[in-house]
């Protein structure tokens, strides 16, 4: 007979207290687990979707709405800019390269962005099928976008106006989908590119009542924000300044403005690392009572394997046998509802065209959670273990009660 | 065979115990008589190596049990004792069969279910092996307590009061059981007891009166 098999024995012999502990051990690290998955995979997603771009530049209003809305297209934004202000912002020596949005319009939830190709060049995006863009109302989709709602190269579509779930549709204009791109796990998989001219297009025809008042929109064109990369860092001292103090804009620097969201939500992720943490720690102490209390209930069972002749060190491994075996089966469920759990959320998020993420990742990180479930039921089993190695195998003589 | 010259052991806040000295052969039957308190229980906790005597000598089994280090005296007490508690001590958490290999894990010698499978078979327990210990009546009970104590094929076999809660015929079968057993098996039977009936079942066994009195020449710790 294994150690392994006898101590099994033992944690069936007590279900009840067996299975609390179970639950307990299994929720802390589940949501430990949980935690870790979706703050590493928004973290990620972050500074993927962020990197390169060194300001963003919209029209006034909150810098963390104009960054949410113009990098991570998950808010809508401030309001829009004239053409005019950009083109004379663009002659700035600083700028190394500028991308324009334009936001509006939305196909099944998903936002329809008008910009240049150095939008999608930004992001190193590669074409799973067809070609960019090349005149307006073509149109390249996002690999989440085309899995999503089934558009191939060569269909076409209609954007719905507003980045809400109801708008009209432009009924006159419809996009022809010239390309799919290729998974690239950064914000283009839930876009769909277009020209900017697409945006410009669609929207006069739908306000324009001639053709001279068509002119006369075409005078005040706008787009929503740019993406600006600086020539030198040094620029991020002066440009953002520069900008704010003697333009209609706001410049928000995306690096500046997401620390300062991820602590106003990190006081969240805090609270429930800190539920993880009490979690944890309850289910030691629980497993550590559930030990105590079996080894003095069993104190003469274990007495008479050391009559049968077992080393105090065997008959301790036992005790701490049992406690690992409990932690092992929790790592196991606890992982499993970590990641059935991210699964659930990223499903919601996808459903809100939201942020990506999956429970189907395995992170390095995770091996931590294995190394604190071992760790704390081995600190669990650590006294009833001692208590186990130091029992008085005489008293089995003395039971004269 | 059990031999002890001058053995003594000393509580460590209590009186010290003076036993007598006794020569058993292999496969002789002892029986230990005494009163409670007499030094029964530390008589046999010394036999199986579980107190070190503070004086004097004992050889059990041939083994100088003052010789042997407290790691390898675990190993001799898996091989040469074999133990019948007077609450049997069975856990609840296996089966009869279980319970027996329960007995060679600890022993740390390799799981064998044939031995189990013939020791129970000989004990008449084979119908039973994958019975809970609750299931099984007192005599059933002790009869399973006896066969895990003989698995290993010991030398010696200790038992504590196996009379203690059986009526008259019951007792008498379990003594005959369990000096059949050791017969059968050439070991030396020691019976701890305060029980008038045991010398009377077993009129061949060696006596050993323990009158549990402090040894004057050590004189009793107050």
């Amino acid at each position: 007979m294994k150690m392994v098999a006898i101590a099994w024995r033992y944690l069936v012999a007590r279900p009840l207290a067996a299975g609390l502990n179970l639950l307990l051990l299994t929720l802390a690290l589940g949501s430990i687990t949980f935690m870790l998955l979706v703050s590493t995979q928004l973290d990620q997603a972050f500074e993927r979707d962020l990197a390169g771009i060194d300001v963003v530049v919209g029209a006034k209003g909150s810098p963390i709405q104009l960054i949410l809305a113009g990098v991570f297209h998950i808010d809508v934004p401030p309001g829009n800019i004239s053409l005019e202000a950009v083109r004379e912002l663009q002659k700035d020596a600083r700028i190394a390269q500028l991308i324009p949005i334009s936001l509006g319009d939305t196909f099944r939830g998903f936002r329809i962005v008008g910009t240049t190709p150095a939008y999608a060049e930004h992001y190193a995006a590669r074409l799973a099928q067809g070609t960019l863009w090349s005149a307006p109302m073509q149109a390249v989709v996002g690999n989440q976008v085309a899995a999503n709602t089934g558009l191939a190269v060569g269909n076409s579509f209609i954007g719905t106006h507003g980045l809400g779930a109801s708008g009209h549709e432009h009924g006159d204009d419809p996009y022809l989908v010239t390309g799919i791109l290729a998974p690239c796990g950064c914000v283009l998989d839930r876009l769909v590119l277009t020209a900017t001219e697409s945006v410009w297009q669609v929207h006069e025809k739908a306000t324009a009542v001639d053709d001279e008042d068509r002119k006369l929109l075409e005078a005040e064109r706008e787009i929503t924000l740019v993406l600006i990369r600086y020539n030198s860092p040094m620029a991020a001292v002066t440009f953002p300044r520069f900008v704010n103090t003697t333009t209609e804009m706001q410049a928000a620097a995306p690096a500046v403005e997401v620390t300062r969201l991820l602590r106003m939500v990190g006081v969240g992720t805090d609270v429930l690392r800190g539920f993880g943490a009490v979690l944890l720690l309850t289910a030691g102490l629980s497993v550590f009572i559930a030990l105590w209390n079996a080894v003095r209930e069993r104190r003469a069972d274990l007495a008479m394997l050391r009559m049968l002749g077992a080393p105090p060190a065997r008959v301790a491994g036992l005790v701490l046998c049992e406690a690992l075996l409990l932690a092992g089966l929790a790592i196991v469920l606890g992982l499993a509802v970590g990641h059935g759990l991210a699964e659930v959320a990223g499903a919601w998020l996808q459903s809100e065209r939201s942020l990506p993420l999956t429970g189907w990742i395995w992170l390095p990180a995770e091996w931590w959670v294995v190394a604190l479930g071992l760790a704390v039921a081995a600190l669990a089993a650590m006294l009833p273990a001692l208590g186990a190695y130091r029992l008085d195998v005489t008293t089995l003589l003395h039971s004269r009660s | 065979m059990i031999r002890s010259r001058q053995l003594a052991y000393r509580y460590l806040a209590g009186p010290a115990l003076q036993f007598p000295d006794l020569d058993l052969p292999q496969a002789g039957i002892l029986l230990l008589h005494g009163p409670s308190g007499s030094g029964k229980s530390t008589w046999l906790a010394l036999a199986a190596g579980l107190l070190r005597a503070s004086g004097g000598q004992l050889q059990v089994a041939g083994q100088d049990l003052a010789a042997l280090k407290s790691v390898a005296v675990d190993a001799w007490r898996a091989r040469a004792i074999g133990f019948l508690p007077q609450r049997l001590h069975l856990s609840e958490a296996l089966t009869v069969s279980g319970n027996l290999a329960l007995a060679q894990w600890a022993a740390g010698v390799p799981e064998d279910r044939a031995a189990v499978s013939q020791v129970l078979g000989t004990l008449g327990l084979a119908a039973l092996a994958h019975r809970r210990p609750t299931q099984l009546s007192g005599g059933q009970a002790q009869r399973v307590a006896l066969a895990r104590a003989v698995l290993l094929q010991p030398r010696v076999i200790l038992a504590d009061e196996p009379t203690a809660s059986l009526d008259d015929a019951a007792a008498g079968t379990a003594l005959q059981l369990l000096a059949d057993t050791a017969t059968r098996l050439g070991a030396s039977l020691v019976i701890a007891t305060h029980d008038a009936r045991v010398a009377a079942a077993l009129p061949g066994a060696q006596v050993c009166r323990l009158a549990g009195l402090p040894a004057a020449a050590n004189g009793a710790v107050a």
